[in-house]
């Protein structure tokens, strides 16, 4: 049964030639690259037997930027600028994630302030990518005022990036080794703010959508997938979750001490949008748990490993540090060597499963660097979701699945 | 909790000799097998009693063009995530034929991770049922990530290494 389904799924065929008959000619409806629900650029060609789709077909690449060639020719330093620009909505995690992925090449042990640090970084990252998420699928079913509501939420999660990192979307906060600076007693200060503040928020976006009848007339049983097609497909992360697999990396391979934090994972049932609404709002509530356990038991000691040669040093030392400065020369022109080797490193980002995949030969950058990404393999189970439903169906699907183009395109 | 060994012990006893190179570089069971066999292994562990490994992670490519009859690796990563168990499985290639069967009939997520591949390496998947390029122009006749195709122009002379002190 599954490989007939696949043959639908995988062929697109011309429509005369597919399993039903037609009365009615088909109709080519390019959905994208440039239409304001298809959240950056690509291409979605349905053919649609009036209101319904039959069959689609998606284009993908026109922002390909070819994050994995320039990475063989770039010092590890480098790459945390290419991962910032994979899913933007969420970089933190991503940045870390390629930390941590040459932290283990390199076998480097960082502190436990660091490893809590990250993980409210990453946390808060996560926070974001949902908030957006769940925002702009409001906007796409028409409701402007929850996005409204929450947008001033994630200005204040980009303001405590601004007060660690300096930046607000390109977020270099993370170092090989641990963390570019300690948190700040104002950083300190905002994520207690929004600690206190957030869920409150959060709470009133519930009552906006949760109970809504026009809203679950729109989403409950709009593009489900069962656990088992989800699984061959390779979802991850809240889409999967909404299925109803409770795979999450943090707690199936955790990284960065998240096996000290208690959370829960949300599972749904259908894998419909609905599920996938309602188990992103879950997560935000489980993150903010999270950020309490980490904030309130934030170890003591240093924020970076005793790893000079691979740490680049405070900008402070440099200017007093005859080593600092050395090393950050060093460091900065690229000759960091790191041993051969061969590194799979997932961590769970905003869409689920991100894994680097790192193959070093010895040399100052990667022989091979592979992004898995998440959005890329999940992206192409769109057009089987969609089949039968309507136009505004397709619409809502795509805006709860969460593709992001830079991380499909990479 | 499955180990390294009893996973590797488990493949031994039923392929022998046709899976080899046994390693695990940062804890991770890595083997490779040939062209032939890769398709049965996966098969294999799939539908394993105990192992499970019903969930693919990756398909990727590695160009060697040093190594000479081992230009291309293809390599796998298996998830079973009812024993929460990685595993690499990689495959060598020449280059002057760089086929290998698909393996969209076991996973549907196979199917655009080898485009992928077949985009930026070249390698053809035979079977598969839709082979076409996924983020490159269907004009395009190279195959970009491979090592010959260089990321930058060669030259050029502001940019060479010795300029940097490397």
């Amino acid at each position: 049964m599954v490989s007939e389904e696949l043959d639908i799924a995988n062929k697109n065929l011309p429509a005369e030639q597919g399993p039903v008959q037609y009365v009615n000619e088909l109709t080519t409806l390019n959905l994208g690259p440039t239409h304001p629900a298809t959240h950056g650029i690509f291409q979605n060609i349905l053919q649609m037997d009036g209101e319904k789709i039959v069959s689609g077909e998606q284009t993908i690449g026109y922002i390909h930027r070819a994050f994995e060639k320039i990475a063989e020719r770039r010092p590890f330093y480098q790459i945390t600028t290419l991962t910032d620009r994979m899913n933007y909505c969420s970089s933190p995690i991503n940045n870390m994630g390629w930390h941590m992925t040459v932290e283990k090449l390199l076998g480097i042990d960082i502190p436990k302030r660091a490893q809590y640090i990250r993980v409210i970084m990453m946390e808060l990252a996560r926070l974001a990518d949902h908030l957006i998420c769940n925002g702009i699928l409001g906007v796409d079913t028409g409701a402007f005022t929850g996005f409204l509501y929450i947008y001033q939420e994630r200005e204040n999660i980009y303001e405590i990036y601004e007060e660690v990192c300096g930046a607000r979307l390109t977020t270099n906060m993370g170092r090989i080794g641990g963390m570019e600076r300690d948190l700040s007693p104002t950083a300190i200060r905002k994520i207690n703010e929004l600690l206190v503040r957030f869920p409150k928020v959060l709470a009133e976006f519930e009552n906006l959508f949760n109970r809504n009848r026009i809203f679950m007339d729109r989403v409950i049983g709009v593009g489900g997938i069962s656990a088992e097609r989800a699984l061959s497909y390779g979802f991850t992360g809240p889409n999967l979750r909404a299925a109803g697999v409770d795979y999450d990396v943090r707690v199936m391979n955790p990284y960065s001490s998240y096996q000290d934090f208690e959370f829960d994972i949300p599972v749904g049932q259908s894998g419909d949008t609905y599920d996938r609404f309602m188990v992103r709002n879950e997560e935000m509530w489980q993150s903010l748990r999270i950020i309490k356990q980490a904030m309130d038991n934030l170890p003591q000691g240093p924020y970076y490993a005793d790893a000079p040669q691979y740490y680049l040093p405070p900008k402070q030392e440099v200017y007093k540090n005859m080593e600092a400065l050395i090393y950050h020369f060093k460091i900065v022109m690229g000759e960091i060597d790191a041993p051969v080797g061969e590194v799979y490193h997932a961590v769970e980002g905003g869409n689920g499963e991100l894994g680097f995949y790192l193959i070093s030969d010895g040399g100052r950058a990667p022989y091979r660097l592979h992004f898995r990404r998440p959005c890329f393999i999940y992206y192409q189970a769109y057009p089987e979701m969609c089949k039968g439903l309507t136009l505004s169906d397709a619409i809502v699907i795509m805006s709860s699945m969460n593709v992001i183009a830079g991380e499909l395109d990479a | 909790m499955l180990t390294n060994e009893e996973v590797a012990q488990t493949i031994i006893n039923q392929f022998g000799e046709a899976v080899t190179d046994f390693d695990d570089p940062y804890d991770l069971l890595t083997c490779s097998t040939s062209r032939d066999q890769i398709i049965l292994l996966v098969t294999y562990l799939k539908g394993h009693q105990t192992l499970q490994f019903g969930f693919l992670t990756d398909i990727t490519a590695i160009h060697y063009p040093d190594s000479t009859g081992k230009e291309f690796c293809v390599v796998y990563h298996l998830h079973s995530l009812t024993n929460n168990f990685r595993l690499r499985i990689k495959v060598y290639l020449t280059a002057d034929d760089v086929h290998i069967p698909t393996m969209v009939s076991l996973f549907a997520s196979a199917n655009w991770m080898e485009r992928e591949t077949f985009d930026l390496f070249g390698i053809i998947f035979d079977g598969h049922p839709d082979l076409r390029r996924i983020l490159n122009m269907e004009e395009m006749d190279y195959h970009p990530m491979r090592k010959e195709y260089p990321l930058e122009d060669g030259t050029r002379e502001d940019k060479i290494d010795a300029l940097f002190g490397r």
